[in-house]
């Protein structure tokens, strides 16, 4: 593994630089393997034919944290992997997945992770997932990341994604599938600036009756950076949906927000918010009066926002 | 510690103007601002705060004018203002504003005794998000125990028993009392509250632009409770009718 690697992985993870993670994890460096560990309940095998991993979460495995962190350290890599988790009945883990890119040549650099959950019935996952770029290269750090997740009768999962400046473009693409009595929680939170792109978009179907899932994007687009959020929520029987966009809008930035409800079924209570909006004079007046600058109040907010 | 020269407030966005306006407040006091609404009391907490620049007149406090200092300035050189209505944040808590009010992280006890003062209880409250999910009371008493971090040589509080229930308005009171009797700093309070006008130490009244009257609390109180019992009937002032608007 190297050092950028291990500054990469401290970034998107609790890596502390030299140490190494307990329980099961795979470290994925440019597009190959810097490490993996399999541990009683949790089994990591390759993937025949195409890049990637399976993971498999025994049943009725808690309070395993399983680590499957992907790097790509230089300019000029173009790096796609498919991992796919089945999580077993009644298990409960956090999984800590994420990427970071750094560039420090001219050339662009790509990570496209294509993330399959199988939740079996009555289990939990916490998904963790954190973004970011580094470098002084002029190469491009791309980040698309893909989420597909279906959740069996009475599972749980809730999904982290944070992605704070550093990424040059991103294009972000959720789906689920939520069955009988299960349960998903999306919470994410985005800042671009400069020229860098975001797209994010989500689908989730309420399949099963009792259904639920809660939806939460707050975004923060500074400088000339382009934003676009979408979101597609449908109700296919007696089920709760909420979705929620957020975003603060600064300098000449621009912000997109779609949201789409859709009900087949009578039951189905869907709601959504959307607010796109500057950050209100009278926060920034109220830290100033605390003895905060614009300046300092602008990031207190920012970061509140953001936490 | 706080003196205002002429000071007049005449800009097209603001509904409530001064029309030259001379008040000095000493230090230690407690001072009550007074009078109708619209008559301009809000405009001159704003103006001295910093938030709303004063058309012309200067501000002097402790000496030094701080007319053209910004908020900030004036915030670190000792002024505090608790907001008639408080702002909201996401994402930011109750623990995360006070301590930033108080510019150092505040351990349990001392969090636990500023909210107490304003009649919350710190282990529902300090992990709270000051955000849509408090209600009208609960904001406008964490913006009060906000104020009151900051320890400040000046704290301006503008109508503080708005929104809040009769049981932490005694405690309110309280903590107003204490303050005074402490003398920790000067205290400028916007009110109609009889309760905050009897343990002010001077009364100021503010109507129209101008300031009407001020004094001592035992000269101005009879007079204005007097006038104000006045106002409300109708029969001895035929004009008070058609000057509320309620005729024809």
């Amino acid at each position: 593994m190297n050092k950028l690697t291990e500054t990469l992985l401290s970034l998107i993870s609790d890596y502390q630089p030299g140490g190494t993670f307990t329980g099961a994890y795979n470290i994925r460096e440019d597009g190959g393997c810097a490490g993996r560990q399999s541990s009683e309940n949790v089994t990591i095998t390759p993937k025949l034919g195409k890049p990637g991993i399976d993971i498999f979460v025994s049943p009725k495995t808690r309070g395993e944290t399983v680590y499957i962190p992907a790097c790509v350290t230089h300019s000029g890599v173009d790096d796609l992997v498919y991992n796919d988790f089945i999580i077993g009945e009644g298990a409960d883990v956090t999984i800590v997945a994420g990427c970071g890119v750094h560039t420090e040549g001219e050339e662009e650099s790509r990570h496209n992770g294509i993330h399959h959950f199988h939740l079996g019935r009555g289990s939990r996952v916490l998904y963790l997932e954190k973004h970011v770029g580094i470098g002084e290269g002029s190469g491009a750090r791309r980040i698309n990341p893909v989420t597909r997740a279906d959740l069996e009768e009475d599972a749980y999962m809730e999904m982290d994604t944070t992605q704070i400046g550093g990424v040059d473009a991103t294009e972000r693409l959720t789906e689920a599938v939520v069955g009988k009595g299960a349960k998903l929680i999306i919470r994410e939170k985005l800042l671009t600036e400069g020229r860098q792109t975001a797209k994010t978009a989500f689908t989730v179907t309420l399949q099963g009756e009792d259904s639920r899932a809660d939806i939460v994007s707050r975004s923060v687009a500074k400088g000339e950076s382009k934003q676009s959020f979408c979101s597609v929520m449908t109700g296919e029987s007696r089920c709760a949906g909420h979705s929620e966009c957020d975003a603060i809008i600064m300098d000449s930035a621009s912000v997109s927000a779609a949201p789409e409800l859709m009900a087949n079924h009578l039951d189905a209570a869907l709601i959504h918010e959307a607010a796109i909006g500057k950050i209100a004079g009278e926060q920034l007046i109220k830290l100033m009066t605390l003895g905060l600058s614009e300046q300092e109040a602008e990031t207190k907010i920012i970061e509140g926002f953001l936490k | 510690m706080l003196e205002l020269r002429n000071i007049t407030v005449d800009v097209p966005n603001v509904r409530e103007i001064l029309r030259g306006i001379d008040l000095t407040v000493e230090k230690g006091k407690l001072v009550v601002l007074t009078g109708p609404n619209g008559g301009g009391k809000s405009t001159l907490a704003k103006v001295v705060a910093g938030i709303q620049p004063p058309t012309s007149g200067s501000i002097f406090f402790e000496g030094e004018d701080i007319t053209h200092l910004s908020i900030t300035e004036r915030a670190r050189r000792g002024i505090a203002f608790a907001f008639q209505q408080p702002v909201r944040f996401k994402g930011i808590t109750v623990r995360d504003l006070i301590s930033l009010a108080s510019g150092e992280e505040l351990d349990e006890t001392r969090l636990c005794a500023l909210l107490r003062d304003v009649g919350l209880c710190a282990r529902d409250y300090i992990d709270r998000e000051v955000d849509a999910s408090l209600s009208g009371g609960e904001i406008k008493r964490i913006e009060i125990a906000c104020a009151l971090s900051r320890r400040a040589k000046l704290t301006i509080f503008d109508e503080p028993e708005a929104g809040i229930d009769l049981w932490s308005f005694q405690s309110l009171i309280g903590v107003f009392e204490r303050l005074r009797g402490h003398m920790e700093g000067t205290i400028m309070i916007i009110s109609h509250q009889e309760r905050i006008l009897a343990v002010a130490d001077e009364i100021a009244v503010l109507n129209d632009g101008h300031i009407t009257a001020f004094g001592p609390r035992e000269t101005m109180l009879p007079d204005l409770l007097g006038g104000e019992r006045c106002a409300c009937c109708p029969g001895q002032d035929a004009g008070c009718i058609d000057k509320g608007g309620m005729g024809a």
